[in-house]
């Protein structure tokens, strides 16, 4: 596809796909639930302040999930408030995304083994579409974890693939 | 003929972009008015201890860090005292130096993180990232030493994981003499605004008596004019060869005991933690800081109870030990757990948004709550 | 300032030998006096309003598995424990004369009840609340005595007991890895 805003400078005729169209707009502003757990929503804090910025990939944190489409579960989820996960989740309109940032909410983190109350993996619940492994992760990981959504969003289709 | 009135039930569920973390609050009002706050707790319940019965007791040091993930060497520290107690390890002068450097450190980065965010709820933007770049200045000073931002696995038993490079000691002093600006800079902009003081003072004022019956500590305990902290009442390591004063609340912009005062003691804490670095670190003796860490640790039968000053109040560990590889029994007494208890309190009668206020004064972490 | 065995004769003086059962100090480090369970209200209350003593303030207050019974495994292969007893510790202060103290009581497994203190310290009623939570011990006259951490329809089982497992499944979600 190219870079759609690089088109504008000689001419002001683009011709492209609505796919794609859609796909560059909805890849750009990207609004994040304010989801913070435990540990990790301290990086996603420092993530989106001055140092290393979120703001310049279009990100900003909404409070509320019916203005939000991407959801970061950062941080332990355990089995008290699972269910209010699933809620947050079904509450966002769609097109929604999750990522699933640490350790913790990828595969129950380090209390795997002897954790009664902790659930193994956000995945348990809600489906995810990418996973940031490390405890926590750095500033930078999640950057690249946002930058892959992009990816994946890019190649987005509208209509429905039959065979 | 009067209007009948009913009381309304709010909850500010488990998601709140106000409540510093994973915590219910049931908030019954009669119009604005608040009647009674009830905290439910335990979303964040990671079953600590019973992990510390399985792991023997250098495997569990990783897992004190992500307790209160703000302040990790200060619980890395209180465990490792209460273990070296118990086995009876003395350490090497140059690795209680360390100890105290890094804790101090530490205690700086904890309390910026309170006063941002307290800002932050409030309704002012600029002291959050301001103060979120001055740790940032921290946290390379930590990677510096040993490679992580915020979970790190530093204190052992018996010793420190890494000593200080070379560069740590120049790297220290110039971060000193760039920070001291930053807290003019912060009185400026947050501390003296008629916005903050209006919004702070007398709102939530705890008298002496009901916080010391509560068993409230830390900040939180001194805005109320009480001047007790474990560091100079029941000294640990060896914070009693440094010079520095313990500042209380004294009701400046309002009554003793209200939100401000809670705020503005953290602002002078971090004053003199400043001064307690710079005395220590000039005096750091050479060594080896690996020299006492033990390859098997050997605890004998018996229970201790050891305390440490945390940022946000008194943090204790209670081990019992049945003389094998693994503790018995491994209790913590975290701060937060304690102050939090005293929201319902001190929160009747006041508004809604002065809720917030005094939620946030209380500086709580959700992770030392629920363990 | 008092060392503890000047604490313990106090305390033996004053309530006699039904209520203040013993003195350990054989351990290192800390030495504990045990109380009997039923009666650790007044002398709480007899340990804070005393003027030599004025324990002021409640640090921390802890459930114990003690452990002590005889263990067996039932049909599943679980560890079962029978008997013996779980107890509490109590950690007090004193701000203004600087000593501290620690008592412990001792209930039987099967029937756990201690004395409720959280009148004397308000610190006492969220600590209490996480005994119950995580061990079962009831404490008598607690206004309200329910789970504080765990979800209120976990059902009988008290997690850091000894002889806890885990359930298969809760509410649809599998809980072990």
């Amino acid at each position: 596809m190219g870079l759609l805003d690089k088109e504008f400078t000689d001419r002001n005729i683009v011709i492209t796909k609505t796919e794609d169209l859609l796909n560059w707009a909805r890849l750009s502003s990207l609004w994040q639930l304010t989801f913070g757990l435990a540990c990790c929503a301290i990086e996603m804090m420092a993530t989106s302040a001055s140092h290393y910025d979120f703001d310049r990939f279009g990100v900003i944190p909404r409070p509320s999930p019916r203005q939000a489409d991407v959801i970061i579960v950062s941080g332990t989820v355990t089995l008290k408030m699972a269910s209010r996960v699933k809620r947050l989740y079904e509450q966002m309109p769609d097109p929604k995304y999750v990522i699933s940032m640490g350790s913790c909410s990828n595969s129950g983190g380090p209390y795997w083994n002897y954790g009664y109350h902790v659930l193994k993996g956000v995945d348990r619940v809600i489906p995810v579409d990418v996973y940031v492994p490390g405890c926590p992760p750095r500033p930078e990981a999640l950057l690249e974890g946002l930058l892959k959504l992009q990816e994946k969003i890019r190649h987005e289709k509208l209509a429905k693939q039959t065979a | 003929m009067g209007l009948k009135t009913e009381e309304i039930v709010l909850n500010m569920g488990p998601q709140h972009p106000s409540t510093h973390g994973v915590l219910r609050l049931i908030v019954e009002l009669d119009g604005e008015l608040v009647v009674d706050v009830k905290p439910i707790i335990g979303y964040l319940h990671r079953c600590f201890e019973k992990h510390c019965e399985f792991l023997t007791y250098p495997q569990i040091v990783p897992y004190t860090d992500r307790m209160d993930y703000l302040a990790s060497m200060y619980n890395n520290f209180g465990y490792v005292l209460a273990v070296e107690k118990l086995a009876g390890i003395q350490v090497p002068e140059r690795v209680e130096y360390i100890r105290v450097i890094m804790g101090e450190l530490q205690r700086i980065a904890s309390h910026l993180i309170a006063l941002g965010t307290y800002g932050l709820d409030i309704g002012a933007f600029t002291p959050f990232l301001y103060l979120f770049r001055d740790r940032e200045k921290i946290l390379d000073l930590f990677e510096m030493t040993c490679g992580a931002r915020l979970l790190y696995n530093y204190m052992w038993v018996g010793g420190v994981s890494h000593d200080i490079p070379d560069e740590f000691v120049p790297a220290t002093k110039k971060f000193i003499k760039e920070f001291r600006p930053t807290i003019k800079e912060l009185n400026e902009l947050l501390t003296y605004n008629k916005i903050f003081v209006e919004r702070t003072a007398n709102v939530g004022i705890l008298p002496a008596e009901t916080a010391i019956n509560y068993g409230v500590t830390g900040p939180s305990l001194r805005g109320s004019g009480v001047k007790w902290d474990v560091r100079k009442d029941d000294p640990y390591s060896i914070y009693d060869r440094f010079d520095f004063d313990i500042p209380v609340g004294e009701g400046k912009m309002g009554t003793v005991g209200d939100s401000w005062d809670r705020y503005y003691v953290r602002v002078l804490e971090i004053e003199q933690s400043l001064r307690i670095i710079e005395q220590a670190i000039d005096k750091i003796p050479p060594g080896d800081v690996h020299e006492a860490v033990p390859k098997r640790v050997k605890v004998p039968k018996g229970s201790v109870y050891a305390r440490v000053e945390n940022p946000k109040g008194e943090l204790g560990y209670f081990i019992i030990s049945e003389g094998k590889n693994n503790p018995a029994r491994v209790k913590v007494r975290p701060p937060s757990f304690v102050n939090l208890s005293v929201l319902g309190e001190l929160s009747r009668g006041h508004l809604v948004a002065d809720l917030i206020a005094i939620l946030g004064s209380l500086d709580i972490v959700l992770g030392e709550i629920d363990r | 300032m008092k060392t503890p065995s000047e604490i313990f004769e106090i305390l033996k003086n004053e309530f006699g030998e039904e209520v203040i059962l013993g003195y350990h100090d054989e351990l290192p480090v800390d030495l504990y006096i045990e109380v009997h369970p039923l009666s650790i209200h007044k002398v709480a209350k007899f340990l804070r309003d005393n003027e030599e003593l004025k324990f002021d303030v409640l640090m921390l207050l802890s459930g114990v598995d003690d452990a002590n019974g005889k263990k067996s495994k039932d049909e599943n292969g679980y560890d079962v424990i029978e008997g013996g007893t779980l107890s509490v510790y109590y950690h007090l202060d004193s701000m203004q004369l600087k000593h501290k103290v620690v008592l412990r009581v001792a209930t039987p497994r099967e029937n756990p009840e201690v004395e409720s203190v959280e009148k004397i310290w308000r610190a006492a009623d969220w600590h209490e609340r996480e005994a119950y939570d995580m061990f079962g011990i009831k404490f008598l006259n607690h206004h309200d005595l329910r789970r504080i951490l765990m979800p209120d329809d976990w059902g009988e089982r008290y997690p850091l007991r000894k002889d806890y497992h885990d359930p298969e499944y809760y509410n649809g979600m599998k809980v072990p890895y």
